[in-house]
């Protein structure tokens, strides 16, 4: 078979830009594919451009501009707006970019898609004027867009970079709303010396808080019940309970929270093994040491295969890349394991922070299985309630649900529902499965599979 | 109904006009179309199937929120297309048929 490029990476965020690097300048021709328009990937999402013009978004956004400078060498072919939407055995990538589709092959494949927010349902999510936070933050990357005297609400370490970010810009949340517990941070002191490792982050985190409240932003910790409304002139009304007692904010726009999770379809489309992890709290391909799946040809690294962040996502990427190079013979068995010593120690380092992240910051139950009345599939306007009910009458897995209710039918492909589909089984006793993805895993119009078809055909 | 933008005005820059619904509005280079609605307006930029309004919600192309027509085109992810000078937004009512759509668990 004629192949494209001796490795083809899939995401251009921290993990794909880092391992595109190393394989390039080992020798190797990449392919480098991304849906955005640019290198960056979310975290680092239009730092090319924005460079330091944007000084609110903080030092750490600035660190990833030499990780885009590194992909201008000659051995890394960039494709960018490239949705990729099959992956075969050979392997192959098929992929799509203004309405044309065409298919990449390569020996080795390298999944580095990253992560997306996790879903947050409540009565009101799906109203005008309630957001995830993140994506306000690639408002700001891409647009300088600041949202106006929103409220922040939910928990986690984004929340709080976001809220700094929002306050350096000049547009200072009017409150922070945070669900976490003083029991939670109680359950997660335990990690804290582990933590030590990654003083750095903490120490920032820190920083974070106590410029929120240099600010002045009104807090509200142990958050729960939220709900949303829309007021008379479009805002949102916020009503939450805090400490036992009921409150309500009123906003234009209502920023939520919960962490983020391994965005999987893709992987779970290549037919890679899954599992379920009570500690994220979320689905991740299972790899080994160097990225490898049980899929021949398929790595898969960064935060795809597991929550770490972006400095594990770094390292990550560049051990799957030396591995690569080993299994391509460019390197050898010793060398590989040589050269990835900074990389495991930084990865190391990186990932001190997350049992305790994972503990405090954990999302609460009333995102995970949410009240009747809170949609749980935005597509097909499905509610928890619904799923409930198709429980009782005898749904007991994913699929049984998705049949009754046509949860995660529609155009997201339950990328928003997945998880809250799964936390109402599992609150209803059942042990759901994986949920499979199937291709095209972005929706494509005909008329191009028609087209691919008869390209396949005549090149045949 | 016209709601204010739930965003801070943003300081004047070089503008692209496109027409969403007919009107002329003024986005800035670079904007997605997304991007672009929301600092227009803190309207509803599409309703469902039963009738509700959405705006966009993920700003990264997973949650379809943001579907819009585009020079005739419907059901473009507003969020991952940059808008064009002379570019002919309107927004949709219901979710027109999309193919791809397949997931089963
Ligand atoms: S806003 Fe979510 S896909 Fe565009």
């Amino acid at each position: 078979m004629m192949h494209d490029a001796d490795v083809i990476i899939v995401g251009a965020g921290p993990a794909g830009m880092a391992a595109a690097a190393t394989a390039a300048r080992a020798g190797a021709q990449v392919l480098l594919l991304d849906e955005q328009p640019r290198a960056g990937g979310q975290i680092f999402r239009n730092v090319g451009v924005n460079g330091d013009a944007r000084t609110y978004l903080g030092k750490d956004y600035v660190a990833g501009k030499p990780l885009v400078d590194a992909l201008d060498h000659p051995n890394i072919t960039a494709e960018y707006g490239a949705t990729v939407w099959r992956i075969e055995a050979g392997p192959r990538v098929i992929w799509s970019r203004e309405g044309e589709s065409r298919m990449s092959c390569a020996p080795h494949i390298l999944l580095a898609g990253g992560a997306q927010e996790r879903p947050v349902p409540f009565p009101g999510w799906t109203l005008p004027g309630v957001m995830p936070a993140g994506a306000t933050q690639i408002l700001m990357k891409t647009a300088g867009l600041l949202p106006r005297d929103a409220v922040l609400a939910g928990s986690g370490p984004l929340l709080y970079l976001i809220a700094a970010q929002m306050i350096d810009a000049g547009a200072p949340p009017r409150a922070l709303v945070e669900t976490q517990t003083i029991a939670s941070m109680l359950r997660a002191a335990p990690q804290l010396p582990r933590a030590l490792l990654a003083a750095r982050m903490l120490i920032k985190g820190l920083g974070f808080i106590r410029k929120i409240r240099a600010a002045g932003v009104a807090r509200y910790t142990g958050a729960s019940g939220f709900r949303a409304a829309m007021t008379e002139d479009g805002g949102i009304a916020f009503s939450f309970l805090a400490k036992g007692k009921a409150h309500q904010l009123n906003t234009p726009i209502l920023l939520t929270h919960q962490g983020v999770v391994p965005a999987t379809h893709m992987s779970r489309a290549a037919g890679i093994v899954h599992s379920w992890t009570d500690v994220q709290r979320a689905f991740q391909p299972a790899v080994d040491t160097w990225g490898r799946t049980d899929v021949p040809g398929i790595h898969v690294a960064g935060d795809g295969a597991g929550i770490g962040g972006a400095e594990a996502a770094q390292a990550a990427g560049r051990l799957a890349a030396l591995d690569i190079l080993h299994l391509q013979g460019l390197l050898s068995e010793d060398a590989r394991n040589q050269k990835s010593a900074p990389d495991r120690a930084m990865l190391r380092r990186a990932l001190a922070i997350r049992p305790f992240l994972d503990t405090a910051y954990a999302p609460l139950a009333e995102f995970l299985s949410p009240p009747d009345a809170a949609i749980a599939c935005r597509c097909e306007e499905v509610t928890a309630g619904d799923i409930r009910q198709s429980i009782q009458e005898g749904a007991n897995g994913l699929r049984q649900v998705k049949t009754a209710t046509r949860a995660g039918m529609g155009p997201c492909q339950g990328r928003m529902c997945d998880l809250t589909v799964r936390g109402i089984l599992s609150s209803c006793g059942a042990k759901p499965a994986t949920p499979r993805a199937r291709s095209p895993i972005k929706p494509i119009r005909l008329g191009e599979l028609a087209a691919l078809a008869t390209q396949q055909e005549t090149s045949a | 109904m016209k709601i204010a933008s739930r965003f801070l005005t943003r300081p004047d820059a070089a503008a692209v006009h496109v027409t969403l619904d007919g009107v002329r509005i003024a986005a800035q280079p670079g904007d997605t179309v997304a991007a672009a609605m929301l600092a227009h307006s803190g309207d509803p930029a599409r309703h469902s199937a039963t009738g509700a309004a959405r705006t966009a919600f993920c700003m990264m192309g997973v949650c379809f929120d943001c579907l819009v027509e585009v020079d005739g085109r419907p059901n473009v992810q507003g969020c991952m297309i940059a808008v064009r000078e002379g570019m002919v937004l309107r927004r949709q009512r219901g979710l027109r048929p999309l193919i791809g759509g397949g997931h089963d668990a």
